[in-house]
């Protein structure tokens, strides 16, 4: 394998052995557009089997599956914040704007701001989930996606603590773990993937990485324009911590409101550095056995 | 407004307090123990070639069983902690130095051969020539075995882990003569145990000191070391190893019971060290706190940079 | 919307990516609210004192579109001296008889003619006849309901157009007499009756005049949030008479939206599941008033308009009917069209159930045990009849209420003692059959079928076609004059693979000329039984042999109007009235703002959508005097469905609740009606039996509001997402939503429990605790509102107690509609059990002080 650790890497395919690939495929979520609706979720596992989540109300606003997990492909975030708004009526809970407050959020109402974003596996660039994996199950793609094959996958579970975002996830019962394949399948045939399919607002955009890193450096800068300051781009950086993800986000808030580490880093990233610590303790740890043997025999 | 009498909690956000990482699925005893085991048998497998060449037969016999347990034990542990362990094969079928798992087996299978085959012939006292090259086979991969785990459990995103990268090999290998050296000292004849006694207090120094840098040195991630269940945990090993080591030095080449009594307690010691490594890097998964805090400062301090 | 209709929504997502702005007014802040531009909270049941504030504001500030108020509405009418207004009755229009409830419209007539001729005058006495017939005797409320429900394609017949001041200086005129009405609907007015802030009416106000007029127009979304109330139709009524003002109905980016339900519930009031109309909203025949198809049709034959032409679009559906049986000689069989006596609504049939005059019912498509209001009378109903047959995808709560439902649990109903005979048959789905839905733009979109039903599941159509033709096996050689109408009936359809072919039905609904080929268009129907349609508004949609429903041309392909995607009645216009686009000379209003206009050069109305008017009349067309039918539509009337081609700022006639809308609050409310003395509307239709008690107005033992709504995850009453997994996961438990404030205030916990009681009954639901629901502030008065999801039931993946139990059977006049709003209390906790739960609920009835005696009345007035 000559897959680079860490840093800038144009081309992910091309990186893990693939002459001759398609483009890099992947997401531009545009959280500001995002209505909740679900279909998303839905359609993601309509489309892949995936088995329910669950039945339990968890009062996190409108989101009862809680996670991206083995069996939650597709999540969508509901963040319920209220607006520091000072109000005149003492004991009404925040209601009128005071001035100019209005236009610094997407969100309609002044008192409190609901954020709607549906997350998903990154696929990112320098994916440790796919560095740590002992066995090859998961793999890149073509499209330059990672991908697990559920008929090698030994159940290890390194991938789970792995990855950065806390993504994949091991299925108990089943003791293999899943994630989003971006729709492998689909992929190959040419299809949108299920998600982006059925997403009503065009909030999940499906296409080439760097004509969604375009379209997504634009969208910011409109939704600049109108004011809306808050709005700033997640994992589009092809320089960050993974080497960029291959499904990035347009988010209205800080990325740990949408439960989303504010500065992943792919762990492989100091992965020489550990190998050269471990060495130097394993001598060190020789070392001490010889020294024990040396001096007075007693 | 509340009372602020108390050090004010980091501010930060997250959804709902819900944790970002996912737990790591590894098993409870299964991994800690594996740690453990791997550790034991690395610093018995070197012990034993001491012995070896020393001549101090009863700890060599001690050694090479303990090496050849602790590798077959833990073996045992990894492959029950598998999702699927009847896939414990797929794990030899590439080897991969970008996953530590991957290279640990490369380095598991052949120590656990190796060091099965010298303590076999010692048994048996079959085959003596290739049963000391197969010691001295598994004395080479000895070191890696005991401290590999440290590179196993810091490639994760897992912050306690991670963020401890550099100090948790020395800690594991601290940990792992200890254990080695204590195990020895509990089945060997005081007279025999000199090294296993020297190991013993080695190991302890060189884990106590590891363990003091990384708590300083990894920032608030150092916490999870400190509270809770694993904070019980590393300071209820540190305590033992500190005492046992003490009594080693002082008087464990003149007590038989000393020496079994403070060989006990080193290996539990290492055994609690790396139940509490292994429970510090759960908790830190569990609290998005360990995720956030720590990368938002990082984040600072690089936008600081770059203003600059 | 988004949390309704969130496909239809990617539309309004794109409008804000274009710069619209968006407004929601909702009494919580939702997944709509979230991407909104601005969200107003408001006081559940008080719409139209805000909505009439803005047409206040519109009035006072001199904003309206006066060219286009002037040319297209009936502002400048003249209504008679003997119109009293809510000014001068305090809450009452002129015309209300207190004894029977109900209004008699003849003081809303516009003043006739200065001079009549001697038809008006024959028609003015014809007129007096009718509404004299309609306010006496007990058929008075069908009659009022037949007759609202049937101009669901155009407005109520007018026997002329009255005499006009285009001045509108005339204080008789409607443009003075709306002034005068809503002078009181203030934005102090409005915070005091609706919680909103002086400012942030404003804010809306301005943002709604300044996006009207030439260049801009301005387009209202709504659904049940106003359908679902006592005074519904009128809150839809105070957004027609705003748009109309602002001149935004007829035009591109303009009208009034109404969000539909089901997938066809558009379709299933083109072509009715109601009881009071017929295809094309032709009124059902009543048994006392319309012996002869002549009388049938007399209300609008003749008049000015499209509507004049009625007769042809009656006879044409008899002829579909009953085929060669129809003749000129036996009224085109109009003898065998059933006719409705009196009020045959749902609510009313339930109580009939009760009380043992309804004695069989069919449930298709409809799970009222869950999704009706006042789920207990529904259930004591259906546990009084004979037989139930219900044909449904899942085993739900109405098929199996008789062993599990509430009243069991409570000891109300027992198991042994009902005596109905419930047959369950599985239904095919919508992918498992082939079909058209109407959607709300009135739209035919034609599905194939995906997969074959499972098992024993059979398509509506199949059922109903054998269930048809055993009956008439059944009736096979009968003289019985009784079974003339089953034995006549035309029923014969081509069936593919063993199914009836649903293509052939929409051909029959489309019609057929005399030459036995597909009409193409509504106008070619003849009154003389030469033609034959099924639904005369759908006439079309087969035009040239082909299912016009099925085009599936994508937008890209097209231009902006999409003509070619699906196919709109009447005559595939995707905006109604749009000769209104253009000014009254025939000209654009602006090029911006660019749709149908006149090329005097063709001679003809011509623009990308099919021009809703007679395609060669000229805008300065006069007709002449006593012309008839389309013939009398002027060149500038582009309201061609009324009979004065105007639309309607105040509404003559057809309403069953006032000629203009006032505020009135629900029939329960914590809060006195600041606008008028009278608290109610006083027309409103109510439902008296012990089961529909209501909560006393003001009481303080139901303290709070509550409103229903819906879910994104779930389906109303849930049969088709609870039996889910998918869905289910999503939202997996009722519960509740209730403001930080209200819910200190009695002690709720987030993830909780809650028991919420009305006079109806107990439910519990899981608390959320959440901002989105506000406290609102009316004056010196706070009201809180729970917010109720109505999805749940007893049966499926997900179970639990139904909102719609606590909810009263209250409707509006016109349409029967239930309300979606009540009062209620709110306690931590679970709910009782068993019998405890009726002592409960029977000691707050008596701490309210609810009189059984009239339980509809709620002691409030
Ligand atoms: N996902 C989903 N989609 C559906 C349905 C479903 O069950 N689930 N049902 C379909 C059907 S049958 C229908 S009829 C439509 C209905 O579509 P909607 O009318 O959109 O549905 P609701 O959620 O009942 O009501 C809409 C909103 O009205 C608000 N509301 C309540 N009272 C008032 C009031 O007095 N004034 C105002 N301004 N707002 C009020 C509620 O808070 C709610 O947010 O949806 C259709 N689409
Ligand atoms: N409190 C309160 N109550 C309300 C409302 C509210 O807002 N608040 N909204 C009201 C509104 S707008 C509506 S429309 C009603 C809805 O109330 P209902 O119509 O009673 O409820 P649904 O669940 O839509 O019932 C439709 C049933 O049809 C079945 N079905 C689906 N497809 C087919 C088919 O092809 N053939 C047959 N035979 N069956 C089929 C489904 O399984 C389902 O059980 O609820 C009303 N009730
Ligand atoms: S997000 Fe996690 S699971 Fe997805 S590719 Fe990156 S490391 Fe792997
Ligand atoms: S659990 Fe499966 S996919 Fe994950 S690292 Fe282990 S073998 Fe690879
Ligand atoms: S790309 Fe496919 S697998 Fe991934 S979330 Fe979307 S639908 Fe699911
Ligand atoms: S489908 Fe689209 S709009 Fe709906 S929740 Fe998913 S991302 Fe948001
Ligand atoms: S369920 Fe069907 S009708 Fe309703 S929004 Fe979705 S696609 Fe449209
Ligand atoms: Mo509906």
């Amino acid at each position: 394998m000559t897959n680079s650790l860490w840093g800038r890497l144009d081309d992910v395919a091309g990186d893990a052995g693939y002459d001759d690939h398609p483009p890099r495929m992947g997401f531009f979520t545009d959280t500001s557009v995002c209505i909740g609706c679900k279909a998303c979720e839905v359609a993601c596992k309509e489309w892949n089997q995936v088995p329910d989540d669950g039945y339990l109300l968890t009062g996190m606003s409108y989101d009862n599956t809680g996670a991206l997990g083995a069996s939650t492909w597709r999540h969508v975030a509901f963040v319920e914040k209220s607006l520091d708004v000072s109000t005149v009526d003492l004991g009404l809970p925040a209601m009128g704007p005071p001035e100019g407050q209005g236009q610094a959020t997407e969100s309609g109402d002044n008192g409190i701001r609901w954020l709607m974003s549906s997350d998903v596996c990154k696929h990112c660039t320098h994916a440790a989930c796919l560095d740590v994996c002992p066995t090859g199950a998961l793999f890149r793609t073509e499209f330059g996606t990672v991908v697990v094959q559920p008929d090698v996958c030994n159940g290890c579970g390194y991938c789970v603590p792995a990855c950065p975002y806390g993504v994949i996830d091991q299925r108990k019962e089943d003791g293999r773990v899943f994630k989003c394949t971006l729709c492998y399948d689909r992929l190959k045939d040419g299809e949108t993937p299920a998600c982006a399919q059925a997403c009503p607002t065009e909030s999940i955009q499906y296409g080439e990485v760097s004509e969604l890193r375009q379209r997504a450096a634009n969208r910011v800068h409109e939704l600049h324009e109108k004011g809306v300051d808050v709005a700033r781009l997640y994992g589009a950086d092809p320089d960050d911590g993974v080497g960029g993800d291959g499904a990035f986000f347009l988010l209205l808030d800080e990325p740990e409101v949408y439960g989303l580490p504010p500065d992943p880093v792919v762990t492989t990233r100091d992965l020489g550095s550990m190998w050269r610590h471990v060495g130097a303790a394993a001598a060190t740890l020789v070392g001490i056995g010889v020294a024990s043997f040396v001096g007075r025999r007693r | 407004m509340r009372e602020q009498s108390m050090v004010p909690e980091p501010e930060f956000e997250s959804y709902y307090g819900r944790q970002i990482l996912k737990t790591p699925t590894w098993k409870t005893p299964d991994v800690p123990l594996y740690l453990f085991l791997g550790g034991m048998a690395g610093g018995s497998a070197l012990l034993a070639e001491g012995a070896a060449l020393s001549y101090r037969p009863d700890l060599e016999r001690v050694a090479r069983l303990a090496a050849a347990g602790g590798a077959a034990a833990g073996t045992v542990a990894l492959v029950h902690d598998l999702g699927r362990p009847e896939r414990f094969l797929n794990m030899l079928r590439v080897l991969k130095p970008t996953s530590p798992l991957s290279v640990g087996s490369f380095i598991l299978a052949p120590f656990s051969a190796l060091s099965g085959a010298a303590a076999l012939s010692n048994l048996t006292g079959r085959l003596p020539r290739l049963g000391r090259l197969a010691g001295a086979g598994a004395a080479v991969f000895a070191g890696p075995l005991a401290t590999y785990t440290a590179a196993l459990v810091g490639n994760t995103a897992v912050p306690a882990w991670h963020e401890a990268y550099r100090e948790l090999p020395f800690v594991f290998a601290g940990s792992g003569a200890t254990a080695a050296g204590g195990l020895a000292m509990v089945f060997t004849p005081v007279a025999q145990a000199g090294p296993a006694r020297r190991m013993a207090v080695g190991g302890a120094a060189l884990e106590i000191a590891a363990a003091e840098v990384l708590l300083t040195r990894v920032g608030m991630v150092a916490e999870p070391y400190q509270q809770g269940r694993p904070g019980r945990l590393m300071r209820t090993a540190r305590a033992l190893t500190a005492v046992a080591a003490g009594a080693t030095a002082l008087a464990g080449h003149r007590s038989r019971t000393v020496s079994v009594l403070s060989g006990a307690a080193c290996v539990t010691a290492s055994v609690l060290t790396r139940f509490g490594v292994f429970e510090a890097g759960i908790a830190s998964a569990r609290d998005p706190k360990y995720v956030v805090v720590p990368q938002r400062e990082r984040l600072r301090q690089r936008q600081a940079a770059e203003a600059h | 919307m988004a949390e309704a209709h969130p496909v239809g929504f990617q539309w309004v997502m794109e409008a804000k990516k274009r710069g619209a702005t968006v407004i929601h007014v909702d009494p919580r802040f939702t997944r709509t609210s979230a991407v909104a531009d601005v969200h107003v909270p408001i006081r559940a049941g008080s719409d139209i004192a805000f909505l009439g504030a803005l047409v206040n504001h519109v009035l006072s500030n001199d904003l309206d579109f006066r060219e286009y108020v002037v040319a297209y509405t009936n502002a400048a009418n003249v209504i008679t001296e003997s119109y009293e207004d809510t000014e001068d009755l305090d809450g009452l229009f002129s015309g209300f008889d207190p004894e029977t409830g109900i209004y008699d419209p003849v003081t809303w007539r516009y003043d006739p003619p200065e001079e009549m001729n001697a038809e008006e005058r024959e028609r003015a006495g014809e007129l007096e006849q009718e509404e004299r017939e309609s306010t006496a005797g007990d058929h008075q409320q069908s009659h009022q309901a037949a007759r609202s429900e049937s101009h669901g394609s155009g407005g109520a017949p007018v026997s002329w157009k009255g005499r006009r001041d285009e001045t509108l200086q005339h204080p008789r005129c409607v443009f003075q007499i709306l002034k005068r009405h809503f002078a009181r609907y203030t934005p102090e007015m409005v915070e005091e009756v609706c919680g909103i802030k002086p400012d942030q009416f404003r804010e809306v106000a301005e943002a709604l005049t300044s996006n009207s007029g030439r260049d801009r127009t301005t387009a209202f979304c709504y659904a049940v949030g106003w359908a679902h109330h006592s005074v519904g139709a009128q809150m839809i009524r105070t957004a027609s008479i705003l748009q109309l003002l602002l001149g935004n109905i007829g035009r591109p980016g303009g009208g009034i939206m109404a969000l539909r339900g089901h997938a066809s519930i558009q379709g299933s009031t083109d072509i009715p599941t109601l009881f009071n109309i017929l295809p094309g909203y032709l009124p059902m025949p009543h048994a006392d008033q319309h012996a002869s198809l002549d009388e049938w049709v007399r209300g609008d034959e003749g008049k000015a308009g499209f509507w004049g032409n009625v007769r042809s679009y009656a006879v044409s559906l008899l002829k579909a009917y009953w085929g060669d049986a129809a003749t000129a000689d036996n009224d085109f069989c109009y003898d065998y069209l059933p006719r409705v006596t009196g009020d045959h609504s749902t609510y009313t049939t339930v109580k009939g159930m009760i009380e043992g005059s309804c004695k069989g019912y069919f449930l298709v498509g409809e799970n009222p045990a869950v999704g009706s209001a006042n789920g207990k009378m529904q259930r004591l109903g259906m546990a009084n009849l004979d037989w139930l047959v219900v044909r449904d995808l899942q085993m739900i709560e109405s098929a199996t209420f008789w062993k599990d439902g509430p009243e069991i649990e409570t000891g109300e109903l027992v198991t042994e003692d009902i005596g109905t005979e419930v047959f369950f048959l599985p239904a095919a789905s919508h992918v498992e059959k082939a079909g058209s839905f109407t959607q709300t733009q009135r739209m035919l979109q034609w599905r194939d079928k995906a997969v074959d039903p499972p098992g024993d599941c059979r398509s509506e159509l199949d059922f109903y076609y054998e269930l048809g033709q055993r009956i008439r096996d059944k009736l096979a050689g009968s003289t019985d004059e009784m079974d003339r109408p089953l034995l006549d009936l035309a029923w014969d359809y081509p069936a593919h693979d063993g199914e009836v072919d649903g293509q052939a039905v929409l051909r029959e609904i489309n019609g057929t000329g005399p030459d036995g080929a597909a009409l193409s268009a509504y106008t070619e129907l003849k009154p003389d039984g030469s033609t034959s349609c099924g639904c005369w508004i759908y006439c079309g949609v087969y035009a040239d042999e082909v299912n016009q429903a099925r085009r599936r041309k994508p937008h890209w392909e097209q231009d902006h109007v999409a003509s070619e995607w699906g196919w709109v009645w009447p005559a595939n216009r995707r905006i109604l009235y749009n000769r209104a686009s253009a000014a009254p000379d025939g000209t654009p209003w602006s090029e911006r703002k660019k749709y149908v206009w006149w090329d005097a050069e063709q001679g003809k109305w011509v623009g990308s959508d099919v021009p809703d008017f007679v395609a060669d009349r000229a805008p300065d067309h006069v007709p002449e005097d006593g012309a008839k039918g389309p013939d009398a539509i002027g060149g500038q009337d582009p309201f061609v469905m009324q009979t004065d081609g105007k639309a309607w700022l105040f509404a003559p006639l057809g309403l069953a609740d006032g000629p203009m809308p006032a505020h009135y609050e629900p029939p329960e409310s914590p809060v006195h009606n600041p606008l008028y003395g009278q608290q109610n509307n006083p027309a409103r239709r109510k439902l008296d039996h012990p089961s529909n008690p209501i909560n006393p107005s003001w009481s303080e033992v139901f303290p709070y509001v509550f409103t229903t709504y819906r879910l994104t995850e779930h389906h109303t009453a849930g049969a088709m997402s609870r039996t889910l997994p998918y869905l289910t996961e999503l939202q997996p438990e009722p519960f509740c939503e209730v403001s930080p404030r209200l819910a200190a205030e009695r002690g709720l916990e987030h993830g909780g429990w809650a028991t919420i009681v009305t006079a109806r009954t107990a439910i519990e639901a899981r608390v959320l605790v959440t901002e989105r629901l506000r406290s609102l502030r009316l004056g010196e008065q706070f009201v809180e509102q729970v917010g109720l999801p109505y999805h749940w039931g007893g049966n499926g993946i997900s179970r639990g107690d139904s909102a719609n139990d606590l909810v009263n059977v209250t409707m509006d006049p016109n349409v029967y509609i239930q309300d979606k709003v009540g009062t209620c209390d709110i306690r931590p906790g679970r709910r009782p059990r068993g019998r405890d739960l009726t002592a409960y609920v029977e000691d707050y009835r008596r701490r309210a002080g609810v009189d059984m005696e009239h339980p509809e009345e709620g002691g409030a007035e």
